[in-house]
């Protein structure tokens, strides 16, 4: 019998057994009708464009990266991989400057945390959002993310010395959002790992993530971003360290879109980044320990992000949240907030955006927790707005049941 | 990690086993590297001859009805099979011919269910039929994406529209006995099947769909859902690929996802399904199970793998994995001392268990039957 010798398949495309289960489980097909589906814009449209680029399908760009048709697939088919890929490859189209704007988080951050209270000001005002809405084609109902008006990076430059006295070091990727809008969660993390006996150290120099960058079009900017980035934790592990996170897209990005998306090969450093919750759920079980309140208690309802689905993470939040004493733990059904980055602030996506996330608010409401617990930022905005319950992450959940 | 119970595999088998250990207070993990043949379920339950009173009580308490009844269920391309077991909104039928005459209502544009060979099978049975497809606004939206006009796409219109459904349906109904529906309804809202079968006036019958199985895809998520209010783990989208074992024993297994951080157990259960699952799979000289290497009985000549004649019985279906009288799983005829396997990667190796769906929750209770048996760590 005559067989292929080899067989190269990008992104597994060719594993596709056509079942549909990804259909099943892709949270825009189920509310946008001009998005083709996980199927037909992955290895069904990947067989075509391979053929003639004339095949590639604009609609592609509603895909939102969430990854969950991947979870699903029983195939083992990357099948969001396969979109994004095929969009860096054929869409050659200039991203708009709104897009621009959203995707260039850090960028908008620098600019804007100086001025942070103007900004927060301005943002917030029904008029600026009209503006943004008219203009930039901004979902008016959205609230901008609030800036800090001190970054964490000068709050742990200010801490340096003292963190350098933990027998332990890690070094943190704090990403965007810790660093100009939240530093709240930084510092929480320092207090947890201290309790632990670990110092924290950030890297030289870290750039945002660049996913928003991947999901609007500007994957040269990324590509940059990621080998950037790449090297500042290649120096981190030379010195001996792990990188930590509190962001699961963070996360994702930096180890899996860097070389599957980007080709930036990382497989020296990949298992060296990990997200903190990880992190401490593996010193407590070799037997480092924290001493929690007494008298803290809390129902806390745990939203599982989807890139923390998709990297299969989830279960570190969930046994670190339920070893509290006190807490009364839900699990929520699996299932996108419908934010997925910037995703949501678009103006075209607003609608499709709620509707995805109905459910989840929902089941929110019915469990009526005192607080949402979840690794992702985006969703955190996205929960708040939308189901009106306050929404934190497992680490500073954490921090605040210790007792210090 | 560690748990009392590692299950590799998240289907109907690695299911039933996960809610029946995290009930008797053992917990587990269920590793799933994807979705499931539950996805494909007709509905009914091949093999079950009597309903096992546990797996009622397990099935109801996750919010799964059944009903028992010896008969026939119609197939979606018209034809009749035996079936004993089913969804209380999948019918059974005392035999083939059980409608004088019937009304069969589907969708414009849904092109996943058959009223055309519904109405010829069921004609040979003597049944008169009437066809009607209903021209649904709500349905535009939908149609922009005619690839897309698929059963689990349309069964979320239809939670929201059945009420509608149900008043066309009343003018539309002369004199006929019956009226057949696709399966495109209570995937989010279970009561609606009831409600539609309440509100008009005939027998309503639900008939399959190619898939993806709306029923099998509702019980999937009452299933999982169950367990995980247990408190058990179901790690979705990661993969077993690697075991540690020692003088017979399962120590700990490594996942795609976790690495380096193994999830050790007392016992481990494979429930990784057949060919479609992977948990089967071959290469052009073997047929192998891919995580354990266990033996597999499979015929070696790989001309005997298959009959030429598609519509005949396929000797691959046979093939499965070897287990001793406990359903210990082999290697090179030795039992390991705490591996279990159950389900459709048993294939036909274990006759006494049935087979498809029967096989699969048969299975899984003689396993953790032995699981319970052993004294708790
Ligand atoms: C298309 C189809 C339709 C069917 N319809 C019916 C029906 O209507 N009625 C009936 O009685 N029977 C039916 N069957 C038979 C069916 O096989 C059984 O009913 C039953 O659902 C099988 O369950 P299972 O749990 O053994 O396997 P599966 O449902 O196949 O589940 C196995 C799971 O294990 C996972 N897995 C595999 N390898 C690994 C690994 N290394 N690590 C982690 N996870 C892994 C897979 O991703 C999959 O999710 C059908 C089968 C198929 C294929
Ligand atoms: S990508 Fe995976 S889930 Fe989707 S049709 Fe192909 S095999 Fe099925
Ligand atoms: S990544 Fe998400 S939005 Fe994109 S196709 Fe997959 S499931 Fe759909």
């Amino acid at each position: 019998m005559k067989m292929q010798e080899n067989t190269y398949s990008k992104h597994n495309f060719e594993e596709c057994m056509k079942c549909t289960v990804c259909t099943v489980y892709c949270p825009v097909l189920q509310v946008n009708p001009l998005y083709p589906g996980p199927k037909q814009a992955g290895p069904d449209g990947e067989r075509l464009r391979l053929k003639d680029p004339f095949f590639f399908n604009y609609a592609l760009k509603y895909c939102m990266n969430c990854k969950r048709c991947e979870v699903a697939c029983p195939s083992g088919v990357n099948v969001a991989d396969l979109i994004q890929a095929a969009r860096i490859k054929y869409d050659h189209s200039a991203p708009k400057l709104r897009d621009r704007i959203l995707a260039s988080t850090d960028l908008m951050g620098s600019l804007a945390r100086p001025f942070a209270p103007i900004v927060n000001g301005v943002t917030r005002l029904g008029v600026t959002k009209t503006v943004l809405d008219a203009t930039l084609q901004i979902d008016a109902h959205r609230s901008f993310p609030k800036y800090s008006g001190r970054s964490f990076e000068a709050w742990l430059r200010r801490h340096e010395k003292e963190q350098a006295t933990f027998p332990e070091q890690v070094a943190y990727f704090h990403g965007c959002y810790v660093n100009y809008n939240y530093p709240q969660l930084g510092k929480d993390l320092v207090k947890v790992l201290n309790a632990l006996g670990v110092g924290v150290q950030l890297l030289d120099k870290e750039k945002c993530c660049g996913i928003a960058m991947i999901t609007n079009g500007m994957s040269q900017q990324a590509t940059r971003h990621a080998e950037h980035n790449t090297a500042q934790l290649r120096k981190a592990v030379g010195r001996g360290l792990r990188i930590v996170s509190t962001s699961s897209t963070c996360t994702l990005t930096l180890r899996e879109e860097y070389p599957n998306l980007l080709g930036v090969d990382n497989a020296d450093i990949r298992d060296s980044l990990t997200m903190a919750t990880r992190f401490i759920y593996e010193k407590l079980e070799k037997g480092a320990t924290l001493r929690f309140r007494p008298d803290f208690h809390k129902r806390i309802a745990y939203h599982t992000p989807c890139h923390l689905e998709r990297l299969g993470w989830g279960i570190f939040s969930e046994k670190l949240l339920r070893m509290i004493p006190g807490v009364e733990f839900t699990l929520l059904d699996s299932a996108c907030c419908g934010i997925a980055g910037t995703y949501g602030f678009k103006k075209e996506n607003y609608t499709a955006s709620q509707a995805i996330g109905e459910p989840l608010f929902q089941q929110i409401r019915s469990v009526n927790p005192d607080v949402v617990a979840c690794d992702c930022e985006t969703c955190k905005w996205q929960i708040e707005m939308s189901s009106g319950y306050p929404v934190a992450n497992p680490v500073s959940i954490l921090a605040e049941a210790l007792e210090v | 990690m560690r748990f009392d119970t590692v299950i590799i595999g998240g289907g109907l088998a690695g299911l039933t086993a996960g809610l029946s250990l995290q009930k008797a207070g053992r917990s587990c993990a269920i590793v799933s590297t994807g979705q499931n043949a539950l996805h494909f379920f007709s509905g009914t339950f091949e093999s079950i001859e009597e309903v096992p009173e546990r797996m009622a009580g397990l099935f109801s308490e996750a919010g799964v009805r059944l009903h028992y009844q010896n008969g026939v269920r119609l197939m979606p391309l018209g034809s009749f099979r035996p079936a004993a077991l089913a969804l209380d909104d999948v019918d059974i039928f005392p035999q083939p011919a059980f409608s004088r005459k019937a009304l069969i209502v589907s969708i414009a544009g849904y092109q996943d269910f058959f009223p055309a060979f519904l109405a010829e099978g069921l004609e040979k049975q003597g049944t008169q039929c009437r066809i009607h497809l209903l021209q649904l606004p709500e349905m535009a939206q939908l149609m922009q994406s005619p690839s897309e006009m698929r059963s689990v796409q349309i069964a979320r219109t239809m939670d929201r529209v059945w009420e509608k459904i149900v008043r066309e349906i009343r003018l539309l109904l002369k004199d006929e006995d019956t009226v057949i529906l696709p399966q495109v309804f209570g995937l989010q809202d279970t009561t609606v099947p009831g409600r539609i079968r309440e509100s008009i006036p005939a027998r309503v019958v639900f008939s399959g769909t190619l898939p993806p199985s709306v029923p099998g895809i509702r019980t999937q998520q009452q299933l999982k859902r169950r367990y995980e209010v247990l408190g058990g783990n179901y790690l979705s989208g990661d993969e077993v690929i690697q075991a540690h074992v020692h003088e017979g024993i399962v120590h700990s297994v490594v996942t795609r996802n976790l690495d380096s951080h193994y999830l050790e157990a007392d016992h481990f259960i494979l429930a990784s399904g057949a060919y479609f699952s992977k948990g089967l799979r071959s290469n052009p000289t073997r047929i192998f199970e891919p995580v354990f290497d266990l033996d597999v009985e499979a015929a070696e000549d790989r001309n005997a793998w298959y009959d030429a004649d598609f519509a005949a019985g396929q000797p691959y279906m046979q093939f499965g994995v070897r287990t001793d009288s406990a359903l210990r799983a082999l290697r090179q005829g030795e039992a390991f001392k705490n591996l279990y396997a159950i389900g459709s990667v048993l294939g036909a190796t274990r006759p006494e268990f049935g087979s498809g769906a029967g096989l699969a929750i048969r299975s899984a209770f003689a396993a953790t039957d032995q699981i319970l048996q052993s004294s708790q760590k």
